[in-house]
């Protein structure tokens, strides 16, 4: 948590810094408001004393609760400042590392923990700081100082209020110690509950296809009644803590009256009136007392929640960047080539290889398709060249220069990626085809050109001019996504184009004829495509096969439908011997 | 005593909450929902409505306590004045010379005159005042007397059995006002005994006190008074000191403690019972929508999201159940106890309570000013952070794009547009929702201070005493309190009937048609004869039909194939075919009975359906195999696997088949498709769906899944959806499907010989 303070500039602490004196000096009026409150009470008291004396104690009193309005409203304010600008630099700071995550870390925290981790668990710490500023600050200063009031004033009574909040901390940490684990667990058991529902509403057919619903159900009511027993157990818990307060306090300026009486009739006339006085005042600051723990009991509350938070976030921004940016950014001498010198790569807790000695050269203008059974590692090695994963052995040469050499913004405005899921960008059509920033700008033209040759005119031009594409395209279908994103790659006229998978949601006969366009289109550039359907690759000028990471074959497809089995295996599945053999 | 703070913060922004369509409706309908639970509601309400009338008597026995103990600082006047007279009577002039005649009684005898004008001892001076006094009969001159004379015409003597020295009555005579010095004797017997309130004052006190009232004058300060009090017998301090009535005082006392334990008890009990009920009405809503979601026709998921349904389950059952938990119970006290402040507070003085409600009102005027204005900025925080957050989950999820495409520095620049946005709306609402709570402080200790001085005015005239300034300091926080609770009860009634109403649309949802009639086919005895007749179906709200005019017949036993491009209508037949969806003309016919006369748990149990969507739930590989099917052995879920070809993948995971199975794990699409698939065969069927159900695995798995599927389904009618066409090629019937329409029949090398819509499909896939 303190580690997080760090992104406190020094605007802030000196906002802080105002911050603590606002508090100080509201706690400063808050603890004046009694003294007073038993002036005042004094004055009534006294036969014969001026109506003037008491309207300007009252006036005094007033101006005391107003200038701690304003000071708590002043505190409010920059706590406010400070929290909003650190949530901001927070953010920004987890924003710009995640940019900076390879798919390795990204895969290990997975997309979604990443989104949480910048934005609600963000949201905790933001809350706890300001909530903290105000409460963190104020309760210590309002306990110590009350307490040097009433110090020494009287012991019977301090002794009073003392215990009074032993009593309160005992109540509040009993009260806590078993209610807080609980507390996990009906976060647990709403998330299961939250999935059992969506698990029985995304796989509904599933279910209802199975007879499943009773099956269902049952299992829905198991977490249903845990969750319900254990919050009641909580709020029956919590039920006590709200009376056990009222009479702690209650009871306390019994006791102090009380025992007040006593000394009253006990002491000398001359002393009455001033222990009365003292009485009064003494029971209104030993409330203060005790509301000040209780502020401390609360932020002690919130605490353990922000600190998980906090150190969600840590994870994040400790994290290591593993790809570094290199620094070679002039020109090649090679253009559009690609090549795997005994390239392996493996995740770094894995023991086995995913890609496993793998090399080959694509020259300018060839095209090479990678095919291979699920999990055999192509879009794996596909994501070498864009740097998203660093080979484990080995080295991927673009243009003839190793791409960890490059700077990473020149590799990548060498290379047009469309990857297996396309993703699109809130933001009209246009945005999302001319989408990030390559080394010249993509004109208008161009963009209408890359959308015709992506087979995406037909429904682009039924879109409205200002149509925007929703949030992760969710507004067109996939196969309309795909298109724009093979749109999008097109636009950039990068010297090597990079397919993982793109084709698989549209359907033959787009296919073939987006194919057939791009290949006029792209007759200068590389391409490597890795495909599942064979009519994708057959005309590849080079086919890798892959098979567990390994490289089981190499050639054009009728020399590896003659040569390697796995080839043939495949082939065979899809398309008839004739089809293959005439092809 | 100041109750404000007493409630822990609570985490909730104000003016977050939304506004049901119909209040009054939905207010209406929670409470009919709530008619089991009338009983209790009552008795909570009752409840919480005595611990706030408790609470309100309080403050007015506090009042009665503090009145007792300032007693205890005033001085008894009536006793002062009452004492101060008799004694002083005693000392009057008239009964006291006579009184003092008889004291000192004189003896002027004609031996003790002839012996004082014979002494030798006393000066012819003195000799001739005697003489002189002796004539005048002036005895009030005695004192003027030298003591030698006196000492011969003085005796001792006896005043109602008080013996008086002589040498008293001397120093008697001899006492001036001004020296006023009585000798014990004497006093003795001027002061005879004086009781007040049972308080014996024995004369030597009532003599001192004499001496001490003489030292007052007029211009006295009250210290100096209770100083000299300080100094006086105590007899007489007895009698005139502040008087406190201890008894009264600790039985007030335990009275309140009596009232608290009973205030406290009270909100207990009603916390107890509110937490029973909101939980377990909560718990039965959460029942009636899990239960609803099975009964809902697949239709009603066609139009509304998961998510929504989920967060009718979690969020706004919650909200509901925290609504009635927290805000039901404070509302009701909360309103006992602002009406009941009101009343007492005009019942015990009108003047002070105009004073206070005058008070309250500037300063709710001046919160209702800030509420009104603070709305936008929580709306538009609210806005700002949903694009913030939009913004952070499109870049995560789609960062190899960003990255490929140099995207950063535009995201960047997004990002950071969108977060100073959200920053300066935090900003705002963050600034005015910490206004309200020293707001209300303010307005608490500004009735404080109007009290105490109205209060103060009042008392200096005399009309009320100071223990009723003590009520009111506590009527002004119990009259502030209710207020803002009643507001933000107000809120969350207005969240919580929104909720509702979300609530209840879903559950009164229209279900699916119950089936009456019904006959039942027996599963292992049905032949497996499917025979669709002129079905339609036209899905709602569209105005084409999906399926138009369908016939065909089926044998048992036949591969059925569904082919055309993706969004053409493959998947609707199979959900006719389930009964998942009701065809609108038409019937559809398994061995020669109609689909309308079965019931959709029978259809369900005559067909093996495996989809495209590779369903997993969190639970082992086994029991996600097994599913709801009772009494499978192990033997039988291994048989399966193996057959499918996912035993040893399964083998390989660290618990095996008790590997518990999440989301984002090493287990690949394709792998986990082997899975449903495997599930789908526990259990044989006549019919067998498959929709899609390999599209994620690669060719060559899928060939031999089929193989083993086709092993396993031999002689069973299956119907078969694929993207690939070569899985279909030995299909016995090939329908064509093109946007929503069956184009073509037939089987593949019909179709083809055609040359139409499936052939320009299948040659496709060659061209270059």
């Amino acid at each position: 948590m303190i580690k997080l303070f760090n992104y406190l500039d020094k605007k802030d602490v000196s906002r802080i810094v105002i911050c603590i004196m606002f508090v100080i000096g509201s706690v400063w009026l808050e603890l004046k408001m009694p003294d007073f409150m038993s002036k005042i009470t004094r004055l009534v008291q006294t036969e014969g004393s001026k109506m003037s004396d008491i309207l300007i104690n009252g006036g005094y009193m007033l101006l005391c609760a107003f200038g701690s309005l304003a000071f708590t409203i002043f505190t409010g304010y920059f706590g406010a400042v400070v929290s909003s600008d650190f949530s901001m630099k927070l953010k920004k700071a987890i924003f710009d590392k995640v940019e900076d995550f390879s798919m390795e870390e990204v895969k290990k925290f997975e997309t979604n923990s990443l989104i949480t981790r910048t934005t609600n668990d963000v949201t905790q710490v933001e809350m706890l700081i300001g909530m903290g500023l105000h409460l963190l600050i104020k309760a210590p200063i309002m306990a110590v100082w009350a307490i040097t009031k009433i110090l020494g004033k009287n012991l019977t009574w301090s002794f009073i209020t003392l215990i009074a909040i032993v009593i309160l901390l005992s109540v509040i940490g009993i009260i806590m110690k078993i209610v807080v684990p609980r507390f996990k667990k009906v976060q647990k058991l709403t998330d299961k509950l939250n999935g059992i529902t969506r698990e029985n509403l995304t796989g509904i057919r599933v279910v209802r296809a199975f007879n499943a619903e009773d099956y269902e159900e049952k299992k829905f009511n198991v977490i249903n009644d845990e969750l319900t027993d254990t919050i009641l157990f909580n709020q029956k818990k919590f039920a006590l803590f709200m009376p056990v307060m009222y009479l702690v306090m209650n009871g306390v300026t019994l006791a102090i009256y009380l025992t007040g009486a006593y000394l009253i009739n006990g002491a000398l006339l001359t002393d009455k009136l001033n222990i009365f006085s003292d009485m009064v005042v003494f029971s209104s600051y030993s409330i203060q007392v005790i509301m000040s723990f209780l502020m401390l009991a609360v932020i002690f509350m919130i605490l353990p929640r922000a600190q998980v938070s906090a150190s969600r976030i840590n994870e994040v921004l400790d994290t290591e960047i593993k790809i570094k940016d290199g620094n070679f950014d002039k020109k090649t001498k090679e253009i559009g080539t690609v090549e795997f010198k005994n390239v392996s790569f493996k995740y770094p807790d894995a023991d086995e290889y995913v890609i496993e000695d793998i090399s080959f050269k694509v020259g300018k203008g060839q095209t090479v398709a990678f095919i291979g059974s699920t999990g055999s590692g192509k879009s794996t090695l596909i994501n070498l060249i864009p740097r998203f994963y660093d080979v484990t052995d080995g080295e991927v040469l673009v243009d003839g220069i190793n791409v960890k050499e490059y700077k990473l913004e020149s590799l990548m405005n060498k290379i047009g990626y469309v990857p297996q899921k396309a993703v699109m960008f809130n933001g009209t059509v246009n945005y999302n085809v001319s989408y990030g920033k390559s080394n010249k700008k993509i004109s208008k033209d161009k963009i209408n050109e890359a959308i015709k040759i992506a087979q995406a005119e037909d429904f682009v031009l039924k879109l409205d001019k200002k149509y925007e594409i929703a949030q992760g395209g969710s507004n067109i279908s996939g196969g309309q996504k795909q298109r724009l994103s093979i749109a999008r790659a097109i636009a950039k006229d990068p010297e090597i184009y990079l397919f993982d998978d793109s084709f698989s949601a549209l359907d033959y006969k787009t296919d073939s004829i987006l194919r057939r366009e791009l290949k006029k289109y792209t007759k200068d550039s590389t391409s490597l495509i890795v495909a599942q359907r064979i009519g994708t690759v057959m005309n590849a000028d080079n086919i890798i096969v892959l098979d567990k990471g390994k490289c089981v074959g190499m050639g054009t497809h009728m020399d590896l439908y003659k040569s390697c089995e796995v080839y043939r295996q495949i082939a065979l599945s899809q398309l008839s011997k004739e089809e293959l053999e005439n092809a | 005593m100041p109750k404000e703070n007493t409630r822990m913060p609570r985490d909730r922004r104000p003016g977050a909450g939304e506004k049901p369509k119909d209040f009054k409706k939905s207010m209406e309908r929670l409470f009919k929902e709530l008619s089991d639970f009338k009983r209790l509601i009552l008795i909570a309400c009752i409840l919480a409505a005595l611990g706030s009338i408790l609470s309100i008597v309080a403050p007015n026995r506090l009042s009665n306590l503090t009145d007792e103990i300032s007693k205890g600082l005033v001085v008894n006047t009536e006793n002062i004045t009452s004492i101060t007279k008799e004694i002083t009577d005693k000392v009057k002039e008239d009964n006291l010379k006579d009184k003092i005649v008889k004291i000192l009684d004189v003896n002027i005898d004609e031996d003790v005159i002839k012996d004082i004008y014979t002494s030798n001892e006393i000066n012819e001076e003195d000799k001739n005042l005697f003489k002189e006094i002796l004539e005048s009969h002036n005895f009030s001159s005695l004192n003027e007397l030298p003591d030698s004379i006196l000492s011969k015409i003085l005796n001792t003597s006896y005043y109602d059995n008080i013996k008086i020295t002589k040498e008293d009555k001397i120093t008697l005579l001899k006492s001036s006002e001004k020296d006023l010095n009585i000798p014990e004797s004497v006093q003795r017997i001027i002061f005879d005994d004086l009781t007040v309130d049972g308080i014996k004052i024995s004369s030597k006190d009532q003599y001192e006190y004499l001496i001490n009232l003489s030292s007052f004058s007029k211009d006295s300060k009250p210290e100096e008074i209770y100083k000299k009090i300080d100094e006086m017998p105590k007899s007489i301090q007895n009698v005139i000191k502040p008087k406190m009535n201890l008894n009264k005082i600790v039985g007030i006392c335990i009275f309140l403690i009596i009232l608290y334990l009973f205030s406290g008890l009270f909100s207990f009990l009603q916390a107890i019972i509110m937490a029973n009920l909101s939980n377990g009405f909560a718990n039965g809503l959460r029942k009636r929508i899990s239960n609803k979601i099975n009964k809902l026709p697949l239709k009603y998921f066609d139009k509304h999201l998961s998510g929504d349904i989920l967060s009718r389950v979690t969020n706004d059952v919650d909200m509901i159940a925290q609504t009635m938990n927290q805000s039901l119970s404070s509302l009701v006290s909360s309103l006992t106890l602002f009406l009941g402040t009101l009343i007492m507070m005009m019942i015990t003085n009108w003047i002070m309570a105009l004073t206070a409600v005058g008070a309250s009102l500037i300063g709710f005027f001046l919160m209702s000013l800030i509420l009104k204005n603070s709305q936008k900025y929580f709306k538009q925080r609210q806005t700002e952070l949903g694009n913030l957050n939009g913004h952070i989950e499109e870049i995560y999820s789609g960062l190899n794009v960003v990255k490929a495409y140099n995207g950063n520095e535009d995201a960047d620049r997004k990002f950071d547009e969108y977060n100073l946005k959200v920053c300066e709306s935090n900003k705002k609402s963050q600034f005015i929702s910490g206004l309200m709570q020293p707001i209300m402080m303010f307005i608490g200790n500004l009735g404080y201070v109007c009290v105490c001085i109205v209060g103060a005015l009042l008392t200096l005239n005399g009309n009320i005493t100071f223990g009723v300034i003590v009520a009111f300091m506590i009527y002004v926080r119990l009259f502030t309190q209710p207020l803002s609770q009643i507001a933000q009860g107000l809120t969350s009634l207005q969240s919580a009937g929104a909720a509702s109403e979300r609530v209840f649309e879903f559950l009164d949802e229209k279900e699916m048609i119950s089936e009456e009639n019904t006959k039942a086919l027996d599963k292992d005895k049905v032949k497996g004869d499917i025979s669709f007749n002129h079905v339609s179906f036209t899905y709602d709200g569209n105005d084409k039909p999906t399926i138009n005019d369908f016939s065909a017949d089926i044998k048992a036993g036949q591969k059925i194939a569904i082919v055309g491009p993706t969004g053409a209508g493959k998947t609707t037949m199979v959900n006719l075919l389930m009964k998942f969806y009701e065809i609108n003309s038409g019937d559809i016919l398994i061995d020669g009975i109609s689909t309308k006369n079965l019931t959709r748990e029978n259809i369900h149990s005559l067909f093996t359906m495996v989809l495209q969507d590779t369903w997993l739930f969190d639970g082992t590989v086994k029991e996600n195999v097994i599913f709801n099917r009772e009494g499978v052995s192990d033997d039988i879920v291994h048989k399966v696997c193996e057959e499918v070809g996912v035993d040893h993948f399964i083998k390989t995971l660290p618990k095996g088949y008790d590997t518990v199975l999440k989301d984002n794990d090493s287990v690949s699409a394709g792998q986990r498709q082997l899975l449903t698939i495997a599930r789908g065969m526990i259990e044989s069927s006549p019919f067998l769906i498959l929709d899609e159900a390999t599209s994620n695995v690669d060719t060559r798995t899928e060939e031999l899944t089929v193989k083993a599927m086709d092993k396993i389904s031999k002689g069973k009618t299956s119907f078969i959806i694929a993207h690939r066409l070569s899985t279909i090629k030995n299909a016995d019937l090939i329908l064509v499907m093109d946007s929503g329409n069956i184009v073509e029949q037939g089987t593949h090398d019909e179709l083809m010989e055609k040359n139409g819509f499936y052939a320009n499909l299948y040659n496709s896939q060659f061209q270059k």
